[in-house]
Parts: structure tokens; sequence; C-alpha cells
């Protein structure tokens, strides 16, 4: 019994950071049209950055390393997207092209500056502890990693559905001429969307250090479930994005625990069954 | 003038045996190899309008097959050929009917999540394939009892493929089929309404490009003796996609131009620098920043307007 709870929260967890990072994936899906392949990158540049933060100042707080960890990242995005991303409007391949280059970069760097072996994060003191709860031992800090990707998930639809910046969002989303023509700044809100979406990622790729590990190959490790999440729970859809990302953190969790060397044929199954009957996704409204 | 580049070209593709050492030979037997796979790609991306970004699956699954079955079940390498050839194109089918439910980004994206899986599994399924370490200690085969052990004869083997390889391709794409494959890119809901179908031309030329990428994928094997999962990563798939852009997607020979000028990139580059992964994202920035339709294309458009100039 032990061994299905513990499993069923690393899922959890392991579903809580694949929402924080394919949430951010679909929103610049769905609003640029692009497909942002640099998003694994972004999560593991988090990773790393925490990493460093951490075991270099003793006693620095996780929650506001991957805060600051999100907004460097973010600021990269930003720089990437006004820099490069702008420039290739007409050319959505040449677009797509551009973020692989620039993860083919980002992980190359990081591997240039922290070295080949996998560096652990610490976890918080104070959550080090494990919590006793009805006779069952859990993990403190993966519970409360997943109240985290639960509250952040309430706010970004709270940022989507109920605010202006929101609203502007979903316009370009559902039209992006027709938004342009009632006066919202379009471009403008490429920006914002692919800096929010980048440093999620990166405050992501911190936050799941702790469970993670910082290592060379995490980019290549976290992105294809991210597409997968995304390819299942429909491109663009925040609903999508966050029963995806749960659906896959529990089939990959037990897939490794009880097939490891299966994991990955199981992670094909849902996909394939989502594309061959539904294949705009679970909650997708265009097909991609 | 198109005639006599071509007729430059192949005639100097006779050359590295009489001229060249052993090293030249081999590298010159590693750009045919990419050259094929490069152009397996261009079948979709150029000719067909599907970006993919899990090329190296054929290749990959296609060595990885030869490789076990030659060293693991001791086959016979005509064998071996044969099934892992027809098991690459079985994938390819299958691949093509789960990816071809989109198409643009969505087929790039289901491509890409594609070959991750056979990556992962590459590394992980590590009783079948040896996992990180590869394997090693593979032979090349011995064709009507001609030994391919030296270069020379290696480099001969593999230009006969590539000549064959490149023709067929060419075939393909001048073909009727070929045109309707260029209709189905460019207006495929008109095409639809002509009586054509989309799916199935889409379907048929990924097949296709799936067994010549499945081909190259034995090729490469039999050059290197030796497989590992790096052949199945994305990196693999996206050297090729970068031969392809750089060489001009679209036209017949750019893309192995353009996989010959990667490959260059990367044996020179390795030579000075480690960072090749960096050096690659790099020129795909520039690529598609500097010169979008290729370096043949371009070049074309130069010559033809010096010519214009000189008349």
């Amino acid at each position: 019994m032990q061994f299905w709870i513990i499993q069923g929260l690393n899922s959890l967890s392991l579903g809580g950071l694949l929402f924080l990072l394919s949430s951010g994936f679909s929103l610049i899906f769905g609003l640029m049209r692009l497909a942002n392949l640099t998003h694994g990158a972004f999560f593991m540049l988090g990773t790393y950055l925490a990493a460093t933060a951490l075991r270099t100042y003793d006693g620095l707080n996780l929650w506001v390393t991957a805060l600051a960890a999100g907004f460097v990242v973010a600021a990269l995005g930003g720089l990437f997207e006004r820099l490069v991303l702008t420039r290739l409007k007409t050319n959505p391949l040449g677009q797509v092209l551009v973020t692989l280059g620039m993860s083919f970069i980002i992980s190359d760097a990081c591997l240039m500056l922290w070295g080949g072996d996998s560096i652990p994060v610490p976890t918080p003191k104070n959550l080090q502890a494990p919590t006793r709860m009805l006779g069952f031992v859990f993990p403190t800090y993966r519970l409360v990693l997943v109240g985290l990707a639960i509250v952040a998930a309430i706010a970004l639809y709270f940022l989507l559905e109920r605010t202006r910046l929101g609203a502007m969002i979903r316009a370009g989303v559902d039209d992006r001429q027709m938004a342009r023509a009632v006066g919202i700044p379009v471009s403008n809100l490429f920006t914002i969307v692919f800096c929010l979406g980048a440093g999620i990622a990166g405050a992501a790729g911190a936050l799941g250090g702790p469970i993670l590990s910082a290592y060379p190959g995490l980019d290549a490790d976290m992105l294809p479930l991210a597409l997968i999440v995304v390819i299942l729970g429909g491109i663009g859809s925040l609903l999508g994005a966050f029963v995806g990302s749960f659906v896959i953190g529990f089939i990959y969790t037990f897939g490794i625990a009880l097939f490891p060397e299966l994991a990955y044929i199981i992670l094909f199954l849902p996909m394939i069954f989502v594309i061959a009957f539904r294949p705009q996704g679970l909650f997708g409204r265009v097909g991609a | 003038m198109k005639w006599i580049a071509a007729a430059l070209i192949g005639g100097s593709l006779l050359l590295p045996p009489f001229l060249a050492g052993d090293f030249y030979i081999n590298l010159a037997s590693q750009i045919l190899i990419a050259a094929i796979f490069a152009l397996s790609l261009n079948l979709l991306v150029g000719f067909g309008g599907m970006t993919s970004l899990g090329h190296a699956s054929y290749l990959g699954v296609a060595a990885y097959l030869s490789a076990l079955l030659t060293s693991q079940y001791g086959l016979g390498h005509g064998a071996a050929a044969i099934i892992s050839i027809s098991g690459t194109v079985a994938m390819a089918g299958f691949f093509g009917v789960i990816a071809l439910r989109a198409t643009g980004l969505g087929f790039l994206m289901i491509t890409l999540a594609l070959s991750q899986v056979l990556w992962g599994l590459a590394y992980r399924m590590s009783n079948v394939t040896n996992g990180d370490n590869g394997i090693t200690g593979l032979t090349r085969p011995a064709p009507f009892g001609i030994s391919l052990e030296s270069p020379v004869s290696f480099y001969w083997f593999v230009l006969i493929i590539t000549t064959t390889a490149f023709l067929m391709m060419t075939i393909f794409v001048s073909s009727a089929f070929g045109s309707s494959l260029k209709g189905v890119r460019d207006q495929p809901r008109r095409m639809a309404a002509l009586g054509f179908n989309p799916w199935l031309i889409r379907w048929i030329t990924f097949v296709y490009a799936g067994f010549w990428g499945g081909i190259s994928g034995l090729l490469y094997v039999y050059y290197h003796k030796y497989i590992h999962p790096t052949s199945l990563s994305t990196t693999s798939s996206a050297e090729a996609l970068l031969g392809v852009i750089a060489g001009g997607s679209g036209t017949l020979g750019g893309p192995a131009v353009g996989a010959a000028l990667v490959l260059l990139l990367k044996n020179y580059a390795s030579a000075y620098i480690e960072r090749w992964n960096m050096l690659l994202g790099l020129v795909f920035l520039f690529i598609v920043l500097v010169m979008p339709t290729g370096i043949v294309p371009g070049f074309s458009r130069l010559t033809a307007r010096l010519r214009g100039e000189t008349r």
C-alpha cells in the first residue's frame, strides 16, 4: 500500500511540474502559433540556476530562488523573442528552427558551465521531514509541490479569464487579425506571453530541482513529456494542459516503477489513442 | 549549364579513391551517407511540406535492427538488411498514420515526440540495446564475396547506393506522383477537390522517405561498425534538417550539398572545439536569419544574376 501511495504522490508531483512546463508551452503555442522547442532548455536552466544559488549561499530560501530563476529565464526568453523571433514573423518554420537552435545552445552552455555530473538541489530544511497522515508517510516537499501547481493553475486561470490582459490574450488566441484590428497590441502580447511561459518554465525547473536534480539531458527528458501533454490535452487549452499533465505524470511514474524498460512505450499509448480519436486533443479548440 | 554542373559534381565523386588518402575517402563515404539521409528528409520537408523533427528514427531503427540481428541473433547481413529495412518501413507506415493526423506544427511535434520515445527506449532498454554503451564489434557485409573493409571498396559501395538513391528520389519527385505531392503541399484543399487523396499521397511519401532513411541507417552502421543512442537523438534529426534547409529544401541536389557542409563543419569543428551542439545551434540561427532559402538556391540566383549582367 505504501508503494502505491508513494508512487501516486510522485505521479502527482511530476504532474504538477509538467503542468507548469506545459501550460507555458501551450499558451505560447496558442497565441503565437509557435512550437517553442526551447521550453525544455528553459526548464533545465531554471534547475541549474537554483542548484548554483542554493549551494553557493547557504540558507537561501528555495521559493525566493525559484522566483528569481523564473525572472532570469523570463528575461532571457524576452530577449530571445524580441531579438530573434520577431524577425521571423512571416516564417513559422524558421521560428521553430531557431527555437530548436536556441535549445541546443542553452543545453550546451549548461554543459560547459556546470559540467557533466548531476548536481543535486537541496530540499528546503523545514520540508525535509516526512509528513505522517492516516498511518502513511508522505515526502513533504512533494505534497507542497502539488499544492503549488494547483495554486499556479488557479492563478493562471484567473489571469486568463478574469483580467484585462487575459482577455486580450484570449482574443489573440482566437483571432489574431481581429484582435489587431480592434487595437490590441498583439506583438507586445507575444513578448509578454513568451516571457510568462519561459518564466514559469524556469521557476518550475527550480522547484523540480529537489526531485529531479540538475543534470545534462534534463531538457531532452522534459521536452517530450511536455509535448505529449500538449498533444494529449489539446493545444492552447489550460484545462487540457492540467489534465494531460496529471495523466502523463501517473502513466510515466507508474510505468517507470512497474515496467522500467517499457515506460516509454507506455507513454505512447494515450498519445496514439487521443491522436486517433480526437486529433485536436482532449480539450483543444483548434487543430494544430 | 545545369547539366554541366551535374556532370562535374558526378565526375568529382569518382575521384576520391584515386586522389585522396584513407581519411578523406572515409570522410567522403560519410558525406554520401549523410546525403542519402538528408535527401530522404527533403522528400518530406521540401516536396511534401511536412517538417519532420524525427527523421533520425528511421536511420537509428534500421541501424539498431541490423546491429542486433547480426550480432545477437547471428543472422547473415543479407537477411538482416532485408528484415531491418522491412521493419523500418513498417514503422514508418505506423508512425505516418499517427503523425499525419496533424499537419504543420502538430506534425512536427508528433514526429519529435515519437523519435524522443525511441531515443529513450534505446537508452533505457539496456538489456536489448546495451544502453549508453552502444553496440560494438559489428561487421560490414561482403556483397558477392567482395570485402568492404577497406575505405576504397566501402566508398564504391556507398557511391553506388547513393547514386541509386539519388536517381530513385529524383524520379519520385519528377513523376506524376511527385507533381501531385507538390500540389498537396501547396493547395491541399484544391487537390482534394480535384479528386486526389492528400492523406494517402502524404503517407506514401512518408513511408518512402522512411525507406531511404532506413537505407542510410544501414550504411551508417556498416560504416561505423558501432551504434549508439545518439544516432536516434534530436541532434541527429536536427543535423539532417539543417542540411536540408541550408542546402535549400525542395531542390533536388541542395540537401546533399547542405548535408556535406554540415558534416564537414562537424568534423573540422570537433577537431578544435568540443562544443558541436552549440555551434549547430548557432548555425541554425545564422541560416534561418541570414539565408532562409538555403545555399544552393542562393548560389544559383547569384550565378543567374552574374550571367545576366555579362550578357
